[in-house]
């Protein structure tokens, strides 16, 4: 058995309007100070207004949040006694919520002790509500990725059912003001959400559905929400897609290229979006003995008529590549700029960080420590995975 | 034991281990008799392994415990060992986090016994 789990999902136009109707007097948001300086903290804050409440802000989350931003946060929200938390921004504002949720409720936990077995008794003082501002799918799962700097990892398994916001709200005027990168970038982070999915070990029908469909959207609306920011059917279709990738991951988990992703953000401080999206087709290539049929399927459901398994997933690769170089996205490490003594320099920690994260082992083909190494060179060289 | 500590792979994803198991198999349909076998793993190796006899008490880091048919699943890769604590296949008492900071270890480890040729009862 397993289970599929959802947040109730408000989406579409003017979708932010159901905040109000929310309950909760005590008001803690929590996001960073691009979105307050976007103007987007204002829409939010507005639409709480509209009922009697108490309102807090806490902006300074970090890129890819530590176990002290977070902390941070818990303290402010010990301070206020918030009974709804507003997750606004990107993976990172609604991960740190999360994370700082779980601090404000159980401050008997140890953030690097909260692990999916752990019982949380979350919703005892407050409920949380996800408002994505970007391609996320953290608004639909039941992780928050948060970075242990005193031990140069992320923890990938910071997890748990009671995570999933009572409410994520997908409203495209959030979406809009994406810069061009960061389009990019996330926009393809929400395809590695739908493809890892729907080919590892803990797939199911559910996440199945879910991540052909938004693959299907994702191919199609990332290159128009690029080429035209105000396109804003195709923003808002990239923000449904993202949602239900999302919901796939969080319902199936990640795989490999996340592995190697969280990997490359540490060791290169580089973007998760765009460390996920330079793992993805050397992960394809390695992977797809292991798992032909369903890379084939995401080829035909793309529109790839391939019938042999290998010709469609090398179809799908090429795919993925062509849609990379659309989106201004480099194909390789090197290409990414890091030079070849830093690679070097840090191989090592690209391969034990790689090894040890839990997603690494739902792969449909688990690495040895070996063929991380070689998988990483390939990604630095650019050079096909053939072993 | 003799498997476990011949597999290179395992030895290295444990390189850093140090925390004993007991493992717990309980009846239902298919065992009337439960048994407890415990393993001393520290450092990639395995320092010794014993079947607890009833009534000894014996203490480990971890508990891992789960019915007989769900040990086989195991043995025979049908069941992952983080997903079946996720379903409540198998119970873990002991630190968590730990043991998710170690999967591979424990991946290999499921493989190591899996090699062992066994017939189950």
């Amino acid at each position: 058995m397993w289970w599929f789990t959802s947040p109730n999902i408000a989406f579409g136009e003017d979708s932010l309007e159901q905040l109000s109707a929310v309950e909760g007097k005590r008001v803690l948001v929590v996001t960073d100070p691009v979105i307050r300086r976007l103007g987007m903290l204002d829409l939010v804050v507005d639409e709480l207004k509209k009922g009697p409440r108490a309102i807090e802000v806490f902006d300074q989350v970090e890129p890819e949040p530590s176990f002290e931003n977070v902390e941070k946060v818990a303290t402010v929200a010990r301070g206020f006694q918030p009974d709804l938390i507003v997750g606004l921004g990107g993976g990172s504002c609604i991960d740190a919520a999360k994370a700082a949720w779980v601090l404000y409720e159980r401050p008997d936990l140890k953030l690097e002790a909260v692990s999916p077995l752990t019982k949380l008794g979350l919703r005892k003082k407050a409920r949380l509500v996800a408002i994505s501002t970007t391609f996320t799918g953290s608004d639909a799962n039941w992780v928050a990725v948060l970075t242990d700097k005193a031990h140069n990892m992320k923890l990938d398994y910071f997890a748990s059912r009671e995570l999933v916001p009572d409410l994520s709200i997908l409203d495209p005027r959030f979406v809009l003001k994406l810069p061009r990168e960061a389009t990019a970038h996330i926009g393809l982070d929400a395809l590695v959400h739908g493809i890892e999915p729907y080919v590892n070990q803990w797939r199911n029908d559910f996440s199945d559905a879910l991540a052909l469909h938004s693959i299907r959207m994702l191919f199609e609306y990332l290159p128009k929400a690029f080429d035209n920011p105000n396109d804003l059917v195709a923003r808002q279709k990239m923000q449904n897609a993202a949602t239900m990738s999302g919901l796939a991951a969080g319902n199936a988990q990640f795989g490999l290229a996340h592995g190697t992703g969280h990997a490359l953000g540490i060791a290169f401080h580089m973007s998760h979006g765009l460390s996920v999206a330079i793992s993805i087709p050397y992960v394809i290539q390695f992977s797809r003995h292991a798992a032909a049929e369903r890379y084939a399927d995401i080829a035909h459901v793309i529109g790839i008529k391939e019938e042999s398994f290998d010709e469609a997933t090398d179809r799908l690769v090429e795919r993925t590549k062509d849609l990379m170089v659309h989106l201004k996205t480099p194909l390789s490490l090197r290409e990414a700029g890091i030079s070849q003594s830093g690679f070097e320099q840090n191989i090592d920690g690209l391969v034990e960080n790689t090894g040890r994260a839990t997603v690494t082992f739902v792969n449909p083909r688990v690495p040895d420590v070996e063929e991380i190494r070689k998988l990483f060179v390939c990604m630095y060289e650019g050079k096909p995975v053939d072993f | 034991m003799e498997q476990l500590n011949v597999n290179k792979s395992y030895e290295e994803a444990a390189k850093t281990w140090e925390g004993d198991f007991l493992f717990v198999i309980e009846t239902d349909a298919e065992l009337k008799d439960p048994a407890t076998y415990y393993v001393d793993l520290w450092h990639g190796k395995c320092r010794g392994v014993a079947l607890v006899q009833p009534g000894e008490d014996r203490k480990a880091a971890f508990i891992y415990s789960g019915q007989y048919s769900n040990w086989k699943k195991l043995i025979n890769k049908q069941i992952d060992p983080i997903q079946g604590l996720l379903i409540g296949k198998f119970k873990l008492q002991g630190d968590m986090a730990k043991v998710l900071r170690a999967v591979r270890a424990a991946k290999e480890l499921v493989e190591t016994a899996g090699k062992v040729p066994t017939e189950f009862a």
